[in-house]
């Protein structure tokens, strides 16, 4: 049954009239026409779809959109700010951290919540924060440098 | 490695690369944007039917204006048949065409994989892009100079001789106000000329972008979300369909009743025989619907299991192929005071992109447009022109992003469904593969098995060498090293094995058939030196002749910082030495095994590979670095589990590929040899993955694992 459900997506309010069990990925994609968050998997297990729910990152494949009723969501589209880019995604960029750019959305929107719960993580810390996300190019050695060069930044900047 | 200032960080619009023309939507359009352009006919002539010949790629245009544009503002279009997957083509072949151009880097745009747009070209496979699409890339923009220099020659009214062209300007030497750009030459001059001398393609010397560490040019799409892969094509009105699917593969479907899936709003039910398919406009919707459809089918006895598929492997292989030999074996057998019989075993493993198969189809005014993950767009676009019966040229694939393919996106079916239900229903329909389709339709590295009977005389050189290898493939199943009397044999020689063979499709799996191959010579290589007494490295080095091989493997040794031992050594230490695309390869791993668990912790890869000339050594290395963590998981952790047709790892959580707490500390080294043209670089450093792990597991523990994935459970066995 479709219901109404309103959340800030990206900075802005939006008010869908949709059935709240759908999961969220696909409300992004079709309506929302937000493409840039992947589906991967479809059982939580990859990590392509995730997104910031108030400021954590969340499986967009497993979560309901109900679920994000008055919250802030976040995703790959809305990480850069004034035409400025993330630190994480200007690391990303500099430290060539992907190759098919798939599983990129949600690898930075992973590191995003590994980041924000942990200032400076060691790069064990990196590799068991980022353990669940999939990657089949084999970036993963520069995507964990570039989370660390983000760190970097972000600690800086604050 | 200076990579500074390749691309804007401060820039959110990334107008430098166009990989997805979505803009254009006919060959028209294009024609009209580069209607000031340049049109110059010229015959590429003896250099490129070479080429073509030595990669058998006849169907690719002569005429340079299919490889290139220059428009009037100057800006060039690269444009080519190839596809982005990740493996960065959109770099290099911008490198390749900008300096043998003399165009700004900055000012090349590259269209790919476009059907309408691009020149013919047979797939993205096969470590092929740089090695044989570069020399045609680089001939038609070698040509395009010359012919540019001739027109601004007769426009400025000053030989040839004193012309220079730099940066997408030609000038006069002697007065540098003398001068006309590319832009400017093209305007207005559609041109049919031929040079009569073909122009040389640059030396090494003379590069000044090829050979330049150069970062991606698609990351900052790739990280903003702006990229656009297939599924992410929006058209007005379309549709998601959802299709039925057979539990197993070779099961026939009895009895379908839609009426459930009938009932939910908005659902479109398409039956074209066994094909039956749910359309929504909301891809959960149709997907949900579908799941409420009814369906029996019968399902075939299932006799073949991942358990016992050796066995039935060997039964019902072909007859031999023999792809090297040389000496007599009886004299080899004779020669030899040792020897050594050893069968190698492989499973199946899967592609698993993280992106699905996926394709939009579109039909308007008897044109079908489909925007697919596709390696070969030019042969989707004629299976799909069969499909719907359609002419050729009344198809257009175009390919965005692709989300990964390692060979395993050569298929299309994806695609030809796609349109067919655009056809059906006269709405554009977008297919998607969820994970668990995406595992059942996978074209599997097929399961196969080598055999080899080598030996060694008293002074520990090898004298014997006969290798079978059954269903792999001969791709890498030639041994290079001195050894005078030996036989290679393929059964069959492909990758695809004939009918009654696998209870599944099989197909290329990035370096198809090197991977088995390498792991049976490499492994057999140290069985040996380990009964010689002899240091892995020292043996091979015995017996090698080929200076590259050679070259390579000192190298790896030196920057590991090797020190001879005989093995097992209880260091955890493997070499494993490969060819394949024209590169070659040696690495050398460390390993820990857990005793207790048969857990295998690789805590450091060095690779050492010499692949002729660098486009890009940023790139390539980052292929080695791909390569090693891909690796990792065909030699460890990944096999598909199978009952007959039915497949039993359907998703990543039983299907395991390498994640981020496997990563071993990664070193790659790239040898200069800019005397060899440049050779492949997307697949070679993945053939030494197993055997170079294999190596380790023996030199730490004493146990030979002879079969992939060396699982815990394997290697606990081995052990024992």
């Amino acid at each position: 049954m479709p219901n109404t459900i309103s959340f800030r997506l990206n900075g802005k309010p939006v008010r869908l009239q949709v059935d709240g069990n759908r999961k969220l990925l696909w409300v992004l994609r079709t309506e929302l026409e937000l493409t840039g968050t992947k589906f991967g998997c479809g059982h939580g297990v990859c990590g392509a779809c995730a997104v910031l729910v108030d400021d954590r990152p969340v499986r967009a494949c497993m979560a309901q959109v109900a679920s994000v009723a008055g919250k802030k969501v976040v995703t790959i589209e809305g990480l850069a700010k004034n035409g400025g880019l993330h630190p994480l995604q200007k690391a990303f960029v500099e430290n060539d951290a992907l190759q098919c750019g798939f599983c990129t959305p949600g690898m930075i929107l992973t590191a995003y919540g590994l980041l924000r719960s942990k200032r400076k993580p060691s790069r064990d810390e990196i590799i068991q924060g980022m353990d669940d996300n999939l990657c089949r190019c084999g970036a993963h050695t520069r995507i964990v440098d570039a989370i660390q060069s983000a760190a970097e930044e972000v600690k800086q900047g604050t | 490695m200076n990579t500074n200032n390749d691309l804007p960080l401060d820039s959110q619009e990334n107008d430098r690369v166009r990989a997805l023309p979505a803009d254009l939507h006919s060959r028209r359009e294009f024609l009209k944007r580069f209607g000031g352009g340049i049109v110059v006919f010229v015959g590429f002539g003896g250099k490129l039917a070479e080429a073509d010949a030595r990669f058998g790629q006849r169907g690719v245009p002569n005429d340079f204006n299919a490889f290139l544009r220059i428009a009037e503002d100057g800006r060039v279009s690269c444009l080519t048949g190839k596809i982005e997957m990740g493996q960065g083509p959109i770099t290099s072949l911008v490198q390749m065409l900008a300096d043998e151009l003399d165009a700004p880097y900055e000012k090349v745009d590259i269209i790919m994989g476009d059907t309408d747009l691009c020149p013919w070209d047979m797939g993205t496979w096969g470590s092929l892009t740089t090695r044989a699409f570069g020399p045609l890339l680089r001939a038609a923009a070698a040509e395009a100079r010359g012919v540019l220099l001739e027109l601004a020659s007769e426009t400025l009214g000053v030989p040839i001789s004193r012309l220079q062209a730099k940066d997408g300007v030609i000038f006069d030497r002697k007065n540098q106000k003398k001068r006309v750009t590319y832009g400017a030459l093209a305007k207005g001059k559609p041109i049919a000329r031929h040079l009569t001398v073909k122009p040389e393609l640059k030396n090494v010397s003379e590069f000044r972008i090829m050979g330049q560490p150069k970062l991606r040019r698609d990351a900052l799409e790739k990280v903003t979300g702006k990229a656009k892969y297939a599924a992410d094509i929006r058209l007005p009105g379309m549709l998601y369909a959802s299709i039925l699917r057979p539990p197993a593969h070779g099961a026939k479907l009895k009895h379908i009743d839609t009426s459930g899936a009938r009932k939910v709003a908005g659902v479109t039910v398409v039956e074209d025989g066994n094909f039956i398919a749910v359309l929504h406009e909301l891809p959960d919707v149709a997907q949900e619907a579908l799941g409420r459809m009814k369906a029996k089918f019968d399902v075939p006895r299932a006799p073949v299991t991942d358990e016992n598929i050796h066995e039935h492997l060997i039964q019902v292989a072909p007859r031999g192929d023999v792809a090297a030999g040389g000496g007599n074996l009886a004299k080899g057998r004779k020669l030899a005071t040792r020897t050594f019989e050893t069968t190698f075993f492989d499973g199946y493993v899967a592609h698993a992109p993280i992106e699905t198969h996926a394709a939009l189809a579109n039909i308007e005014a008897g044109k079908c447009t489909v925007w697919a993950s596709t390696q070969n767009p030019f042969g989707a676009r004629d299976q799909i022109a069969r499909a719907i019966g359609f002419p050729g040229e009344r198809v257009r694939v175009i390919t965005p992003f692709v989300g990964g393919g390692f060979g395993g996106k050569t298929g299309n079916l994806q695609a030809v469904e796609a349109a067919r239900l655009a056809k059906a229903v006269g709405r554009p329909v977008q297919v998607m593969r969820t994970r668990e389709e995406e595992f059942f339709y996978d074209t599997f590295r097929p399961a196969a098995i080598v055999k080899i009977r080598s030996g060694i005389d008293d002074s520990g050189r090898m004298t014997l060498w006969e290798y079978e290898v059954l269903f792999a493939g001969q791709r890498g199943s030639e041994h290079f090293y001195n050894i005078p009397h030996h036989r290679t044999t393929a059964r069959p020689r492909g990758w695809r094995g004939g009918r009654g063979t696998h209870p599944f499709a099989t197909g290329a799996w990035r370096a198809p058939a090197n991977n088995t191959n390498t792991f049976a010579r490499e492994s057999q290589i140290d069985i040996m030196a380990t009964a010689a007494g002899m240091d892995p490295v020292e043996f091979r080095l015995k017996h090698l002749g080929d200076p590259r091989m050679i070259r390579v493997l000192r190298a790896a040794a030196k920057r590991f910082g090797w020190t001879p031992a005989k093995s097992p050594s209880k260091r955890g230490l493997g070499v494993a030495c490969g060819i394949d695309a024209g590169t070659y390869v040696a690495a050398i791993a460390e390993v820990t095994v857990d005793a207790r668990t048969g857990e295998v912790e690789v805590r450091r890869v060095l690779c050492a590979q010499e692949m002729g000339i660098v486009i890009n050594p940023q790139g390539a290395t980052i292929q080695m670095e791909g390569c090693i963590t891909m690796g990792l998981g065909y030699a460890l952790s990944e096999e598909i589990h199978f009952k007959g047709g039915q497949i039993l790892d359907m998703n990543f959580k039983h299907y395991e590929i390498p994640r981020f707490s496997r990563l071993p500390k990664i070193e790659t080294v790239i040898l200069e040899a800019n005397d060899i043209s440049p050779q492949g670089g997307g697949e070679p450093t993945i053939v030494v993955m197993g055997a170079v792990i294999a190596n380790a597991i023996h030199d730490a523990t004493g146990a030979r694992l002879r079969r992939m994935p060396m699982t815990p459970a394997r290697v606990k066995a081995a052990m024992r």
